[in-house]
């Protein structure tokens, strides 16, 4: 506790001065600190401000209830107010929310403070104990087990010991059987193939097409013709009959959505954009993909190859496509190479030409596995 | 009738009838074919006064016949709407250059010597021209369905709640609260900047009304929940739990652990 200083101002270039005091052999335990009195113990004075101060937040608290029970009467749910950075509002919901969180609030800090100005202030020490136990108890524990290993017999009677364990041991199958058992049927096809496939059947199997699907808009199911689709446009497309026809009225609509809807919906969706044939690449993926393109119209995949977001951001004139979810970039201009991001497979494309009636279908299904990487996928 | 009858066999005939065929079909595919949009007839006096204006106003960057400079794009083709759609917003004459030219606080030109110009720009080369009004307000446009189509069409980049967001390299989707419903479809139409062109076959003038229904409502309907955070989702959501949610809660530990009073 000794320790001195020197007074000497030390300069920045002399380094460290060692002090004269040197430390001492052991250092003293200083002990807790005195107790300090609160002014409520102190005044009377001091306890009735304390004690208004409790009933103020516990009046606080029977306010806020009070306020709570007023708006949820007082005001429709529709009702709106325009609060300083808030916005516009729900009256109601901020009401309701004030008043709750005022009459907790209120309820818990009057407690807090109460017990921390007025109920008993002492201090109390109480000292830590060896956690070992004597070696007596130890020594009689040990004695007990082994008494009890033998009058079991267990040791003596092999059958016994040697049936218990395959018991126990099995036993730990059903759970393992559960487990394995419980991550669902194989896929089978149902990762590898879409929509432009087939009609799907229910079953995860789907029967093709005897003509080859319409390229249709989301979410109006309209069937689109090549020459509406200008340089720069972007149409977010489905395969013909996945979405209720316009015509079909509400119920039919309804009835019409095949099974597994939105799984269908999840894999089939596609991007059709047109771009001028000479923005097109001269390297190998860029000539694939005008050549799988009607006029410059391709169509690709929504869904991004990294974890299946869709790729839905196309800048017109970068012609790049972004994946909001990780910034995977797709340039479009070279069959969808993957040019930032975690994605690692570029975008599958769609294979597309013109009916007789100048509408858009997909002269082929995808050429392999949509959306991110799975078991499987070869 | 008998004298056509007489002379059908009459070498001319054949000529005749094919002569009339061609004529018959020509007028009726005259009569009946999809118009290009271009821009209502104006006047070669408004012409000339845009030409004046865009060789003081934009010739600069555009190139004195608007055919492009490296550092602005052509404009021939581009229409009427373009050109009220980027003046009429603000967006042009850009103050300085950037990868994208924001939305500007005030609009530099008057309503009359944008619709010059732009009769100007839209002489050039056909192109979208500045749509009917009947379909650039929210009235009779159903909301519901708007929303559908606009969270299917617009909200990967313009976020489902119009709020705008990033996209590479510093160009971002802007917000859509507060634009006219004439910039709305102005800019479907024409496509500005990154964005991809939805014209009238993609989404009808009808749903293009639709959507502009949803982004108004969505502006008077407010936000219910209190602060939006601007509209941006878990993340805002998160840093303000993080921080004051937290904040709050090791205060009320420090206060609940502290000696005396």
């Amino acid at each position: 506790m000794s320790t001195e200083h020197s007074t000497d101002t030390v300069r920045l270039d002399e380094g460290h001065h060692i002090g004269e005091g040197g430390i001492p052999a052991q250092f003293v335990n200083p002990g807790l600190p005195p107790h300090v009195h609160r002014m409520s113990d102190e005044s009377a004075a001091g306890a009735k401000r304390a004690e208004r101060q409790i009933a103020g937040l516990f009046t606080l608290s029977i306010l806020g209830t009070l306020l709570f029970l007023v708006s949820y009467f007082a005001f429709d749910t529709a009702h709106r107010t325009w609060v300083p950075g808030l916005g516009t509002v729900s009256t109601t919901n901020l009401l309701l929310g004030v008043g709750l969180g005022l009459a907790l609030l209120g309820i818990g800090l009057g407690a807090v403070h109460w017990a921390k100005t007025l109920m008993p202030d002492e201090e109390v020490v109480e000292e830590r104990h060896v956690m070992r136990s004597s070696d007596t108890d130890r020594a009689k524990f040990a004695e007990i087990m082994r008494e009890g290993g033998e009058s079991s017999q267990l040791f003596r009677r092999p059958l016994i010991k040697a049936t218990l364990g395959g018991a126990l041991g099995l036993f730990s199958l059903p759970l393992l059987v559960q487990l394995v058992g419980s991550l669902g049927p194989l896929p089978k096809n149902h990762l590898s193939l879409t929509m432009w496939n087939g009609h799907p059947d229910g079953h995860g199997d789907y029967t093709p097409y005897q003509e080859r699907p319409r390229l249709v808009t989301d979410p109006e199911s309209l069937p689109i013709k090549a020459s509406d689709v200008t340089i720069g446009s972007v149409y977010h497309v489905l395969p013909e009959g996945l979405l209720p026809s316009p015509e079909a009225t509400e119920e039919e609509a309804r009835e019409g959505l095949p099974h597994g809807f939105l799984e269908e919906k999840a894999k089939a969706a596609v991007l059709l954009m047109r771009l001028d044939p000479s923005d097109f690449k001269d390297t190998e993926g860029g000539k694939k993909a005008l050549s799988w393109s009607y006029q410059g119209i391709v169509a690709y995949s929504k869904i991004c190859t990294h974890v299946g977001c869709p790729v839905g951001l196309y800048e017109r004139t970068t012609h790049h496509l972004l994946c909001p979810c990780h910034q995977s970039t797709f340039d479009v201009t070279d069959d969808c190479r993957v040019i930032f991001g975690p994605a690692k497979r570029p975008l599958p494309q769609l294979k597309i030409d013109v009916d007789k009636d100048g509408y858009l279908i997909a002269a082929e299904p995808f050429h392999e596995a949509v959306g991110p990487s799975f078991w499987e996928r070869g | 009738m008998n004298a056509l009858a007489a002379r059908r066999r009459h070498p001319a005939a054949t000529l005749i009838l094919l002569l009339l065929g061609l004529i018959v079909t020509g007028g009726v595919y005259a009569a009946l074919a999809p118009k290009p949009a271009t821009a209502a007839e104006a006047s070669a006096d408004q012409i000339e006064r845009g030409r004046q204006l865009f060789l003081t106003n934009c010739a600069t960057c555009h190139g004195k016949n608007a055919l492009g400079t490296p550092v602005g794009p052509n404009l021939a083709g581009v229409g009427a709407a373009a050109v009220d759609f980027q003046m009429g917003t603000g967006r042009m004459p850009m103050a300085e250059p950037g990868v994208q030219a924001p939305r500007g606080k005030k609009v530099t030109f008057s309503d009359e010597e944008i619709a010059d110009i732009a009769a100007w720009v839209a002489s050039l080369a056909p192109g979208p021209a500045i749509p009917d009004a009947e379909y650039t307000t929210a009235e009779g446009g159903d909301p519901g369905k708007g929303g559908e189509i606009f969270r299917v069409n617009c909200s990967m980049c313009h976020n489902s709640a119009g709020a705008g967001g990033a996209l590479t390299r510093g160009k971002y989707a802007p917000p859509l609260t507060g634009v006219e419903g004439k910039h709305i479809v102005e800019a479907m139409l024409t496509g500005p900047q990154s964005m991809p062109v939805f014209n009238d076959s993609n989404i009808s003038p009808e749903s293009k009304r639709d959507v502009i229904a949803y982004l108004k409502s969505m502006d008077a309907e407010g936000n219910p929940g209190g602060m939006a955070l601007g509209s941006l989702g878990p993340v805002p959501e998160g840093l303000v739990a993080w921080v004051f949610g937290l904040g709050i809660l090791i205060g009320a530990a420090y206060w609940l652990g502290q000696k005396g009073a």
